[in-house]
């Protein structure tokens, strides 16, 4: 990364407030995302949509804390779950008590409670970052989560709240009994704190958010005080965090303490750094990523938790820029017009790489089967081929596949070792 | 009789049982330039911490303006209008050179906490930041992050950084420390074009450098002020001599 920006040629700044090339890829995006109900129209392929866009959502307002604010919290589900159970409880009293709110403002109801405790909470939990921050963070999570038990009244004990968010007036016809009318009012929502979100990163306190994150000494002594800093990041994340809960609190019609538990707090975590802290665009990669995984993989294999762990285990030693720092990763390469001189190496440790993959796979579902398997259900599907799992071949033969497949990953990463200096080194052939 | 820029009262700074500070008496008029040298552990970087409210005083009083500040907090104080840089480089690593300076501008220029303004687009931020870029001639390195600058040009940066905000009293802790005499040529350039008109408080080794830039001279030995007057007088002091300078000067004359 150092040595990339070194090169970068000295640019003037873009003065206008909005260029039409900025404008450009949020259209693309908004575009994209209203055409994508006709591609995939079944309830499903909606219900998982919605997840991604509140997940998205969700991602972002977290990395408004770590990416761009530098506080690790351990508990920002508090702000997703409490905004959407105030949802609900608007919500029900829409339905019960007359109160006249068309369903799509529900999320700014939601994001203005999330905002509230952000405030209560942040003022105190902010007023140091690092260790201080995240301990707290994590102290008050574990407290809300156990209140969600304790006050039934509010959280409903077990099983949670539910509500019917048809109640409400109807807006322009619609009534939003329909998966798809709940994706365009999610869609819209998800577009629209996206761009707020990424407006807010480029405002003087989102800078000087950055500028705490990296040397909070610094900022205060240009007169920045970086308790108030954070404060104003935690608060702005607090609000779309509420968002995100109403948003949830619409799609599923129900909030449970799983919501604002520390599981929930942990999975945002990680599919956030996943996508990559450093980038706008990380959490948003992360948030598909993770949500495709969770379902797709869910419906093929039950261990799909134990292969997210490893991913994260991975990515955070190999790759701890995430998914988006690997993309990054090629701007100077495509840059310098050396990006065709990877093409090679990567195809040719593709087929060796994923083949090591499905087999390190087959041998940790083997000796799952083998484990957990019903009684005499020795017999085994994977990858169409069915065998026996309570054999030595099927489980030897996955090792050595294995095994070769590494060995030739590692004799071919050397060549991609070269190649990807070379396509970095500016200038002729060495 | 003017009000000084900057007024120490009786400081002292403990910590533990360890007397760092012990009882300073200064007054830096408004315009001085004024020098603080003094042996290693003399408690220089304590004074300026004390002096910018990165440490509270242990007893005594810290005035600017006349006003105390002793007891606040760094960016209360600098909201008074003083800036300071840092012996060990002290910047945002992670930025670009011209972010660097941008951050030292927003709280001054009135942007404050500002979520309402797109900052790209505040053609008056932008316009002051390449000009300070200009004056510490780091305008070609404008885009590149911070910490991939050589050592040099980092301590320019910090420098832009500490002047950027507009701040009429600044104060530099060993500005020129682990540079080149070239470099250093240009440092001190650089810090005599930069605080015009300023008062300027500075802590520096380089003993060419403090004869050449300041007004005035301050001698801190053990936490005390033992001498505080014009150059050439703090030159021929025999107290100074007898404490600290004398082999310094002496090498200096040669």
């Amino acid at each position: 990364m150092n040595t990339a920006s070194k090169t970068q040629a000295v640019s003037n700044p873009n003065r206008r407030l909005i260029s039409l090339s900025s404008l450009l890829p949020w259209a693309f995006a908004a575009l994209f995302l209203l055409c994508l109900p006709l591609v995939f129209q079944s309830s499903a392929a909606l219900t998982i949509m919605n997840q991604m866009a509140i997940t998205i959502v969700f991602a972002l307002s977290y990395n408004m804390l770590l990416g761009q604010g530098g506080m690790l919290s351990f508990g920002h589900a508090v702000y997703m779950g409490l905004g959407g159970f105030f949802a609900m409880h608007v919500m029900n009293m829409v339905e019960y008590d007359g109160l006249w709110l068309p369903l799509p403002l529900l999320p700014v109801v939601g994001g203005l409670f999330g905002m509230t405790f952000a405030f209560l909470i942040g003022s105190f939990s902010t007023r140091r970052a690092g260790t201080v921050f995240a301990m707290i963070s994590l102290g008050v999570g574990e407290l809300i989560a156990a209140c969600s038990i304790i006050i039934v009244v509010f959280f409903g004990g077990e099983e949670g709240i539910s509500g019917d968010r048809t109640m409400g007036p109807e807006v322009l016809g619609y009534d939003f009994a329909a998966q798809s009318e709940v994706y365009y009012l999610t869609v819209i929502w998800l577009l629209v704190a996206t761009v707020l979100m990424y407006l807010f990163s480029r405002t003087p306190i989102g800078r000087i958010a950055n500028a705490v994150r990296d040397n909070e000494e610094r900022a205060e002594f240009l007169g920045y005080s970086q308790r108030h800093v954070r404060w104003m990041s935690f608060i702005a994340s607090g609000f779309f965090a509420g968002v995100a809960g109403s948003l949830f609190a619409i799609n599923f019609e129900i909030l449970t303490e799983e919501n604002l538990n520390l599981a929930t707090s942990g999975s945002i975590l990680l599919i956030t750094f996943l996508g990559g802290v450093g980038f706008f665009v990380g959490p948003i990669i992360g948030a598909i990523v993770f949500t495709l995984l969770q379902t797709v993989l869910g419906l093929y294999t039950e261990i799909w938790a134990l292969y997210l762990g490893i991913l994260f285990v991975s990515c955070v030693m190999f790759f701890p820029g995430g998914f988006a720092g690997i993309i990054a990763m090629h701007r100077r390469p495509l840059a310098l017009g050396k990006l065709n001189l990877l093409v090679g190496p990567y195809l040719k440790v593709a087929i060796p790489a994923i083949t090591s993959v499905l087999s390190l796979a087959a041998v940790l579902e083997i000796s799952f089967h083998k484990r957990h398997s019903f009684g005499d259900d020795h017999e085994m599907s994977l990858y169409g081929i069915t065998f026996d799992s309570h054999g030595y071949q099927a489980l030897g033969f996955a090792i050595v596949i294995a095994a070769i497949s590494l060995f030739l990953v590692s004799r071919i990463l050397p060549s991609i070792k070269a190649a990807w200096d070379e396509a970095n080194h500016a200038g002729d052939a060495q | 009789m003017t009000v000084p820029a900057i007024e120490l009262r009786n400081l002292e700074k403990s910590f533990g049982l360890a007397k760092i500070i012990q009882g300073v008496n200064l007054k830096i008029e408004k315009g001085e330039r004024h020098a603080v040298i003094g042996p290693n552990g003399a408690g220089k970087s304590t004074l300026f911490n004390l002096i910018t409210g990165r440490f509270a005083p242990t007893s005594g009083g810290v005035y600017l303006h006349g006003e105390d500040v002793s007891g606040m907090q760094p960016f209360e104080i600098n909201r008074r209008g003083l800036s300071r840089s840092f012996q060990i480089t002290n910047i945002f690593p992670n930025m670009t050179v011209f972010e660097n300076i941008r951050c030292g501008l927003l709280w001054t220029m009135g942007y404050k906490y500002s979520f309402w303004h797109m900052i790209n687009g505040q053609r008056d931020v932008t316009e002051k930041a390449e000009q300070i870029l200009e004056e510490i001639n780091l305008t070609a390195r404008r885009d590149l992050l911070a910490g991939t600058l050589a050592y040099a040009e980092q301590r320019a940066l910090e420098i832009g950084i500490t002047i950027a905000g507009g701040a009429d009293i600044i104060l530099l802790d060993e500005p020129c420390a682990g540079m080149s005499h070239s470099e250093t040529d240009l440092i001190v350039d650089l810090i005599r074009k930069v605080t015009e008109d300023k008062t300027l408080m500075i802590v520096e080794h380089d003993m060419g450098v403090i004869f050449d830039l300041a007004d005035k001279i301050s001698v801190l030995v053990y936490g005390e002020i033992i001498e505080s007057d014009v150059p050439d007088a703090v030159r021929a002091s025999a107290k100074v001599k007898e404490a600290y300078l004398g082999t310094t000067l002496e090498e200096e004359d040669a």
